[in-house]
């Protein structure tokens, strides 16, 4: 009996793990910077190159972080959702405008609305690589002591924003600065 | 050329590349600790590459990283962390022994020694049975038991050497 049982069992563990398998994210790489102050900065702006934005000057408020560049495809899928979010005004957004052609970027918020209360430029991509950006778009949210709360990585669809970014925000608008 | 030694050079080319670009360093240490970094640290784009073989812009980026930082006198430890705080573990090709990757670094042991108790029962399942019997006869069945293949073992035997002295006859 065992003879061919085993076999079987065998199979259906297997079966288990592979189908396990199939729902795993890989590209979605779980970020260290979770629950940790968010990296600083001091970086130009898109729209007023002479003006820095420092990250003390966001201390006390909830803000998004979000990654994004001209040349990156699937920022052009999460623009509408981002502009919707920006319409709300529940939150401060952040554009991190990475390895980008200043020109492009702008003619790109120009064309397609602009969500960001500020972009900055990161042409080196050096502000990415301190917040461990390895694919655009990717998107922080910052509570108001300026700790990181969450990441999603790839873009921010209706759902994300309705099931995980507008709870969390709420939440976060509610805690004590 | 000969088509033979074409053929090697060939077959040899691939050791020859370079890495996808070498940088130079004044300090030969130095050197020592780039390449061998950028050969451990993963390219986060194109996952299953080191920073030193990916094309991509974030391995340059990174690349890039691990020069300044050597060139500041930075130590191996030091550079590995400040990736690690960034990109986590994940980074590392050589991921670190912790309740986490507990699983990776053991699983292969365990699994071998699943394959061993395999090996194991499968080979004593093997065994003819009149060699299982020569166990100590514990319970009054298996005395009997013994009994019976012994007697059938010597009847064999005895047919056998018969056979023998008849010789083939067929």
């Amino acid at each position: 009996m065992l003879k061919y049982l085993l076999p079987l069992i065998l199979f259906i563990v297997m079966a288990i793990f592979l189908a396990i398998g199939l729902g795993l994210k890989p590209n979605e790489i779980p970020s260290p910077l979770l629950n940790k102050t968010a990296p600083a900065f001091a970086a130009p702006k898109l729209q007023a190159p002479n003006e820095k934005l420092v990250t003390a000057d966001l201390k006390g408020q909830v803000w998004l972080f979000n990654v994004w560049a001209s040349w990156c495809v699937s920022c052009r899928e999460e623009h509408p959702v981002l502009n919707q979010l920006a319409q709300q005004q529940a939150v401060v957004i952040i554009g991190l405008n990475y390895k980008d052609d200043p020109a492009a970027a702008k003619n790109w918020l120009d064309t397609l609305g602009n969500p960001y209360n500020v972009s900055i430029m990161d042409q080196d991509g050096r502000i990415g690589l301190d917040w461990g950006v390895y694919g655009v778009p990717e998107t922080f949210v910052m509570d108001k002591k300026g700790i990181v709360r969450y990441k999603h990585t790839g873009p921010v669809m209706p759902d994300d924003v309705q099931n995980v970014f507008l709870p969390l925000i709420t939440q976060l608008q509610a805690e004590a600065p | 050329m000969k088509p033979g030694i074409l053929m090697l050079l060939l077959l040899l080319s691939p050791f020859a590349s370079d890495a996808i670009d070498s940088r130079q360093f004044a300090n030969p240490e130095q050197q020592e600790a780039y390449e061998t970094l950028t050969s451990e640290l993963r390219c986060l784009v194109c996952q299953n590459q080191t920073i030193a073989d990916s094309n991509a812009e974030l391995a340059a980026d990174l690349r890039r990283q691990v020069q300044e930082m050597l060139e500041q006198g930075k130590s191996r430890e030091e550079i590995v962390q400040f990736m690690t705080d960034r990109y986590g573990d994940f980074v590392l090709y050589k991921p670190p022994f912790k309740l986490k990757t507990g699983l990776l670094w053991l699983g292969p042991v365990v699994f071998l020694l699943l394959g061993l108790v395999a090996v194991f029962f499968v080979i004593r399942q093997r065994q003819p049975r009149s060699q299982q019997g020569f166990g100590i006869p514990t319970l009054p069945g298996d005395k009997e038991a013994a009994a019976v293949t012994e007697n059938g073992q010597a009847e064999k035997l005895a047919k056998i050497r018969r056979l023998l002295d008849e010789g083939d006859v067929s």
